[in-house]
């Protein structure tokens, strides 16, 4: 099936691109929905068809895995939910992997949000990752939701020194000092590993900021790929990892395949499913550049 | 002007019934998943109304329409109903009211804590901000505006000057030879491996070149000529480079949305796939 998908959609855009080609080096205007169609097809057949490719982790998708991979069991991961539904496709597969790893490796999560719409995709992670595939972790002690707090990167500034200062209750209004899985714990400098995943404002340049750096603590991060550039510089010194957009997801979860094949043989892998349309997205993108310089350069050359 | 009101009001009888029947056509589909009817009714209506909002925000790529301004006005209210009423709940529930009153505390079921005096301060400072909806005394705003300026400048300037400047120059402070043992052991354990000292020097080498040259390219004060200009148009490449490589990724942040996107509905709305 993901071999007929591959020569229908190779016949299908190359097919296109060609006529493209010609209509464009003859001079016909090309219009830009019909720029919209190729990438709509470019990205549609591989998902009808399913087609994926191989992947593999590189030293900086490394770093992390290996990070959460060494951590002595037990080890308290804070992992903040710094995202909304418009970026969810690109880093929701990013935590649900960190998610996985985390309690695979029976270290003890912590999990809030610097944004309002991250408490209730945390909320979601909970019920679809979680409580299905570790229905043995309990609420309060081996895992918790302590939600968003208003205040941006004030709100990791409170919290580098003491965390009820901001936080009384988890987001079901249980008293944290009455939760197994906080005592002992005062500020973030008690978290082992901290990972912020997002792609906006307040995210991971703010942990880095706020938190990170200040307070001494490794942090990893999961980002949306507009955002990934702008973080590259801090790696590796200030960040010890970073998936950087759906590439980064897809290399972390065949890292996991790959490392626990009989516990993650059989998890869901989006970030792994979408390289396939994005490959092709991104070979159709560079062909339109490479149509659009042809046209130039041809129509130069007629003119002169 | 009557042919085209005629046009959009057969549009949107089409969009109404055929919204009819995928809400039907939904609905049976999960009864046969063994849903239970209530349910059934419910999630077939929001997948079916998730996929036509999909599909209104999309019909913006052929031109705007009244079906895009319904999508986009619905989200913006949305959002900021959502962001309202979370801050409401975490923030002035959650962290205010157990430290200003008991009794509210109660009221809200949160724990009480210590009372603290302090807290009025955020209070007064926060209608104050809502008194900009006043035209006579919309002036009053500016104090806690300035507050809120202040703070967040001060907060800023600290950590951007330690973590964004001192330990960035610190970072570009980078071995040019990698764990470098002398010219036999570097060829003999030669290898192109991405943690291989090879790659790894080469990458420490294009930071140097990279940050050099991009400085150069900056620093207006001597005219760009001779070695100068070359680094310069150097730093101008290392500038383009970044921005090709800020669009790639750009691209594949908007193609990750499009593939969420079609892979809800082809998944969750048409069930084409599993």
């Amino acid at each position: 099936m993901s071999n007929i998908g591959l020569i229908i959609s190779a016949l299908l855009i190359v097919g296109g691109l060609l006529w493209l080609l010609i209509r464009s080096l003859t001079g016909r205007e090309v219009e830009r929905r019909v720029i919209f169609i190729f990438i709509g097809l470019a990205v549609a057949v591989p998902l009808l068809f399913n087609i994926t490719f191989s992947e593999k982790a590189t030293p900086i998708v490394k770093g992390i895995f290996d990070k959460i991979e060494n951590l002595p069991e037990g080890s308290k991961i804070l992992v903040s939910f710094d995202y909304g539904p418009s970026m969810a496709p690109e880093v929701e597969p990013m935590s649900n992997a960190f998610v996985r790893h985390a309690l695979a490796k029976n270290h003890k999560l912590y999990i809030m949000g610097l944004w309002a719409t991250g408490q209730s995709l945390a909320a979601s992670a909970i019920e679809n990752v979680i409580k299905p595939e570790f229905p043995n972790k309990v609420n309060g002690v081996d895992y918790i939701n302590i939600g968003y707090k208003a205040g941006n990167q004030g709100v990791l500034n409170v919290i580098i020194t003491d965390f009820r200062k901001l936080y009384a209750t988890d987001v079901d209004g249980v008293n944290l000092d009455s939760v197994e899985i906080f005592h002992g714990i005062k500020s973030l400098k008690d978290m082992d590993l901290l990972i912020s995943v997002g792609g906006g404002f307040p995210g991971i340049k703010e942990w880095v900021l706020f938190a990170a750096d200040p307070g001494n603590i490794p942090l990893a991060g999961g980002s949306a790929a507009v955002s990934t550039p702008l973080l590259y510089p801090y790696y590796p010194r200030q960040l010890i990892g970073l998936l950087g957009g759906i590439k980064g997801a897809a290399e972390y979860e065949s890292e996991l395949k790959k490392t626990y094949p009989d516990r993650f043989g059989d998890m869901p892998t989006p970030g792994i499913k979408m390289m396939g349309p994005q490959t092709l997205a991104h070979m159709v993108v560079m062909a339109f550049i490479v149509i659009g310089n042809l046209s130039f350069f041809f129509a130069k050359r007629k003119r002169k | 002007m009557a042919n085209s009101r005629r046009i959009s009001q057969i549009i949107l009888a089409a969009v109404i019934i055929l919204f009819a029947v995928s809400w039907i056509i939904k609905y049976f589909a999960l009864q046969n998943e063994g849903v239970d009817t209530w349910f059934s009714i419910r999630d077939a209506f929001f997948i079916t109304f998730a996929a036509f909002l999909t599909l209104a925000i999309m019909s913006f790529l052929y031109k705007d329409n009244p079906y895009y301004k319904f999508a986009e006005h619905l989200f913006v209210g949305v959002s900021a109903a959502y962001w309202m009423c979370v801050g409401f709940w975490s923030t002035f529930v959650g962290n205010f009211i157990p430290k200003v009153s008991h009794t509210l505390a109660r009221f809200f079921e949160v724990p009480p804590k210590d009372i603290e005096i302090t807290y009025f301060i955020p209070l007064i400072l926060g209608i104050m901000l809502l008194l900009r909806l006043s035209s006579k005394i919309g002036w009053v705003s500016r104090w806690s505006l300035a507050f809120i300026v202040g703070t967040t400048a001060g907060l800023n300037l600290i950590r951007y000057l330690r973590t964004d400047f001192i330990s960035q120059v610190s970072n570009t402070f980078i071995p040019l030879l990698v764990d470098w043992g002398g010219v036999g052991p570097f060829f003999s354990s030669f290898s192109l491996s991405a943690s291989g000292q090879f790659v790894m020097s080469l990458a420490n080498w294009m930071i140097f070149i990279g940050v050099f040259s991009g400085l150069i390219y900056f620093f207006f004060s001597k005219e760009h000529k001779g070695f100068f200009g070359g680094a310069s148009k150097v730093g101008i490449w290392v500038l383009m480079i970044t921005f090709g490589a800020s669009f790639g990724y750009t691209v594949m942040g908007r193609v990750s949305l499009l593939v969420g996107r079609l892979t809800f509905l082809f998944q969750d709305w048409l069930g084409l796939i599993s």
